[in-house]
């Protein structure tokens, strides 16, 4: 009942309920997985300690068998009542804790290295600018929180309005041929073909997915490239 | 093993074409070494009477028989000779023979040389001793400290073992023993002037680590493999106090975060440090100090980083540091701050500069965006170590086919044998390979199979080490290595789900074990896994000659399979064995061969407590040690645990409750 009055008035009551029950389980409690992550000798001991008295069990089974002749693998390994971890036995495979530990570690925060590796960094050079950046993709929704970013950038180069422009008017036939024949700087990138192309020119998440590398070069430089941005307006209509 | 013997008078040395060659081992008997000496001497002397007159200069009193900057360049001219004098007095022979035996015995570091040598007579017994700078101990309860010091008094260097290879998988109580402070105390009195210790497996405290760096002034190395029991704050006041300090490697221990920035602690002055190995370290450390601690290390060839270095710090580090020749590059992986604002370093330059590198691990949680940095190196590599790091086959591919020099490899199954293929097609020169399981458990999915270890068998003809683990396995392939790979010495297959036949056939992997042993005449240490029976044994009893440390668990039928093995193998010196259906009149076949082991491990077999007992009564200078399981019981009567090892000693006093000794 409290439940779900709570529920209904958003009270949180579920979050503040006090019940008993296994660590992040039934009682709904949001329980820190961060133990696991820190690596601290604490969290495997405790499977070890959980380990080891299945293990034993384990270990009278496996001696029983013997005796009895059987080759059979021990009950154990196939008995369903035992929770999960049952099949593992004390010291097997023969890995070291210290070297298991890391690997259990990369592994709960590989969910989170894999978003860092699954980020898109794509460089990003300016002409005339002394060094490079670095920028990953996905931490922008549109081509709009791009360009403010890159332009704060490269606020110390860029002259002119084109971080007001927004790379949306890009699309816009009349405007595009103003700016690259302005010598504002335009964006460009270099896609999965190897070819560069004006940035704007497609949605935002095809972009996100096919851009390799980013360009900011003069307008003016940036001519080639517009027949086919133009053709690509074009044939969108 | 020839040795060439010259005569020195002073730092002077005679003539180089007055030296003679002799083969030690050859001349092994006192007499005979004797004879060949003073026939070779009588002319010298000769000579040296002529040359005596001249160069009074160059002369220098005998070197004192405490100076122990060199050992090469000593006088070996007895007392009451030259220093000064015109005339040649004849020495005594014997003390001729011991002053040239010294001499002699100098060259000869390897320690098997040695015992062979101190067994000659009592004189070359005492002169080895006395020449022997590094001690050797593989089993810490196997000799006492006092006897080690008063055999060996000009000892500089210490290497010394503890527990049994079992005890990494927690198969050992926490407390078993094997603690430094024993030998620490005894060797702070008898060599103050110790320069190096390296310890394995051994229980080592913060007050050792004090008290290490107290007693012994000139202290240069200390090498820490599998070891616990200290912390930061013991490693603070070392480094803190050894000033002379070289080397410092902490590998694969146990280091517990006392919350002290050790690293702060070296001294401020320009450090020798050659090689910095922290890899293990699990805190975090202070990057500022460590900077500058490389910045003022210019002799630093070894540097193992933690996965507390971003590789933004790796950068800077090798930087500093383009001379180093092993790296361990931490986490390689950028901090998030990193990435935003700062310009990209350029890595692909900083591993470009590191011209000497030839040894390159770490990537403890790898961004594999940043692999391309190390193609510069590649080349160059013989050692590689990607045992922590989950890349793909198509991730590996791009580093491991411009590794053509590559001599050891350690990686993760995660290559699959997608991965070992191209492996196997570059790395011509391979000697050691090592695939770890990135999911440890039993019933894991295995990601290498007997495909990957028939690439590898096919293309890497140089072999000489594999450790594999996998789930599945072939007697064919198996046996294609033992053709294949005639250099292997090291064989160790870890088929990770038990009792797992040939997953082709169905049969038991006995005739691909077999194969190994009899193919492989330089076979030395083995592991076996998968659905054996005692026909596996029986191969290793009969072919297995060479083999000196055999691991066994989950194999065999009944006790024929370990006496096979007892009375096959005479060079066996390490035999562990778990969960195998081994007991008492197995147990009682080797007798006659304990004493040459170094240990005996039998746990979850069939042995019993009166078994034991009758071994213990029967020799003894054997320690029996039975370690109950954790729970007090003793089913049927059968010993969960038995350790047993050789020992001068006797009967250990540091043994936990849980530990009985017979």
């Amino acid at each position: 009942m409290a439940n779900v009055l709570g529920a209904e008035h958003d009270l949180n009551f579920k979050e503040t309920e006090l019940c008993l029950g296994l660590p992040g389980g039934a009682g709904g409690n949001e329980v820190d997985n961060s133990p696991k992550n820190t690596g601290k000798r604490g969290f495997s001991e405790t499977v070890d300690l959980k380990l080891n008295l299945q293990a034993k069990e384990t270990g009278m089974d496996l001696n029983k068998n013997l005796e009895n002749g059987s080759r059979e693998k021990p009950v154990s390994a196939k008995d369903p009542a035992k929770p999960p971890a049952k099949a593992q036995v004390v010291g097997w495979p023969p890995v070291r804790s210290y070297r298991k530990n890391v690997m259990a570690n990369n592994k709960s925060s590989g969910e989170e290295s894999e978003k860092a590796s699954s980020a898109a960094f794509v460089k990003v050079s300016m002409d005339g600018a002394p060094y490079l950046r670095k920028v990953d993709l996905k931490m922008y929704k549109s081509y709009q929180e791009l360009s403010d970013a890159l332009a704060k950038m490269f606020s110390s180069f860029t002259m002119g309005n084109y971080g007001s422009q927004g790379m949306i008017d890009f699309m816009n036939e009349s405007k595009l041929m103003d700016l690259l024949n302005s010598s504002d700087y335009v964006p460009t990138y270099e896609d999965k073909d190897g070819d560069w192309m004006l940035v704007g020119d497609v949605p935002w998440q095809m972009f996100v997915d096919s851009c390799k590398r980013l360009r900011i070069m003069k307008g003016s430089e940036a001519i080639g490239l517009a027949p086919r941005a133009m053709e690509k307006c074009k044939s969108r209509g | 093993m020839v040795v060439r013997v010259a005569m020195r008078d002073g730092n002077r040395r005679i003539s180089s074409e007055m030296g003679t060659d002799v083969d030690i081992k050859k001349d092994r008997r006192r007499h005979l070494l004797s004879d060949t000496l003073s026939l070779s001497f009588s002319l010298i002397r000769h000579t040296m009477a002529d040359q005596m007159s001249d160069d009074d200069e160059s002369r220098q009193s005998p070197q004192s028989d405490l100076d122990f900057t060199s050992n090469k360049a000593r006088n070996c001219i007895a007392t009451g000779s030259v220093s000064g004098h015109p005339e040649f007095r004849l020495p005594y022979p014997d003390q001729v023979l011991e002053n040239v035996l010294e001499n002699v015995l100098h060259f000869l570091p390897s320690r098997r040389d040695r015992n062979a040598a101190s067994l000659v007579c009592k004189s070359w017994y005492r002169v080895e001793a006395l020449t022997r700078s590094e001690l050797f101990i593989g089993n810490c309860y196997a000799v006492s400290p006092t006897r080690a010091t008063s055999r060996f008094p000009r000892a500089r260097a210490l290497h010394l073992k503890g527990k049994p290879r079992f005890a990494d998988f927690n198969l050992m109580p926490p407390d078993w023993g094997a603690h430094f402070n024993p030998w620490l105390l005894s060797f702070a009195k008898a060599f103050p002037w110790l320069e190096k210790v390296y310890l394995k497996r051994m229980s080592v405290t913060n007050d050792d680590l004090a008290t290490m760096a107290e007693s012994f002034s000139g202290f240069k190395d200390l090498v820490l493999v599998c070891c616990d029991g200290f912390g930061t704050s013991g490693l603070a006041i070392f480094v803190s106090k050894c000033r002379e300090l070289r080397v410092l490697d902490l590998i694969e221990s146990e280091v517990a975060d006392d919350e002290t920035d050790w690293i702060s602690c070296f001294p401020e002055c320009e450090s020798q440090l050659e090689s910095l190995i922290f890899d293990c370290v699990e805190s975090p450390i202070n990057f500022e100090a460590l900077e500058k601690l490389v910045a003022r290390s210019p002799s630093l060839k070894k540097l193992k980083l933690n996965r507390h270095v971003s590789i933004g710090q790796l950068y800077q580090l090798m930087v500093q540091a383009p001379q180093v020749t092993h790296l361990g590059t931490g986490s390689f992986s950028p901090l998030e701050v990193d990435m935003q604002d700062d310009q990209e370093p350029d890595y692909v330059t900083a591993f470009a500069d590191c011209k000497s590198l030839v040894c390159l691990s770490g990537f403890r949680e790898i961004v594999p965006d940043y692999l391309p940095a190390v193609y510069p190196i590649c080349a160059n590599l013989t050692s590689l170590n990607f045992s922590y790091a989950n890349i793909t086959a198509e991730q590996l591919k791009p580093i491991i086919s411009n590794c053509h020099k590559l001599q050891v490899f350690w990686v993760l199954d995660s290559i699959r044998d997608e991965g070992l293929q191209a492996v196997a097609a570059t790395c011509k020169e391979l000697r050691e390979l090592r695939v770890f399981p990135v999911d440890a458990r039993e019933d894991s999915d295995g990601l290498v199979s007997e495909v990957g270890l028939q690439a590898i068998s096919e293309d890497c003809r140089k072999l000489q080490s594999i450790l594999y683990f996998c789930q599945r396995m072939t007697n064919a392939a198996v046996i294609a290595m033992s053709k294949n790979c005639p250099d292997l010495a090291v064989f160790r297959l870890c088929i990770m789900g038990r009792h797992r036949p040939d997953h082709v056939t169905g049969e038991p992997m006995d005739d691909g074990f077999g194969a190994i042993v009899k193919n492989c005449k330089k076979l030395t240490r083995l592991a076996v896994s998968g659905l054996l029976t005692d026909k596996a044994f029986e191969y290793i009893g009969r072919y297995g000659k060479l083999v000196s440390t055999l691991s066994v668990a989950f194999a065999g039928d009944s006790d024929m399979g370990l006496k096979y093995v007892l009375e096959g193998c005479p060079q066996l010196k390490k035999l562990e064995i778990r969960d195998s259906p081994f007991g008492d009149a197995a147990l009682c076949s080797g007798l006659h061969h304990y004493y040459n082991m170094r240990f005996l491990w039998m746990s979850s077999c069939r042995v019993t407590r009166q078994g034991c007992q009758q071994i213990a009564c029967a020799m003894a200078r054997l320690v029996v040690e039975v370690i109950r399981s954790a729970d007090e019981e003793d089913m049927d009567d059968c010993v969960e645990t038995l350790y047993m090892y050789r020992s001068l000693v006797g009967p250990r006093n540091d043994a936990p409750k849980i530990v009985t000794i017979l």
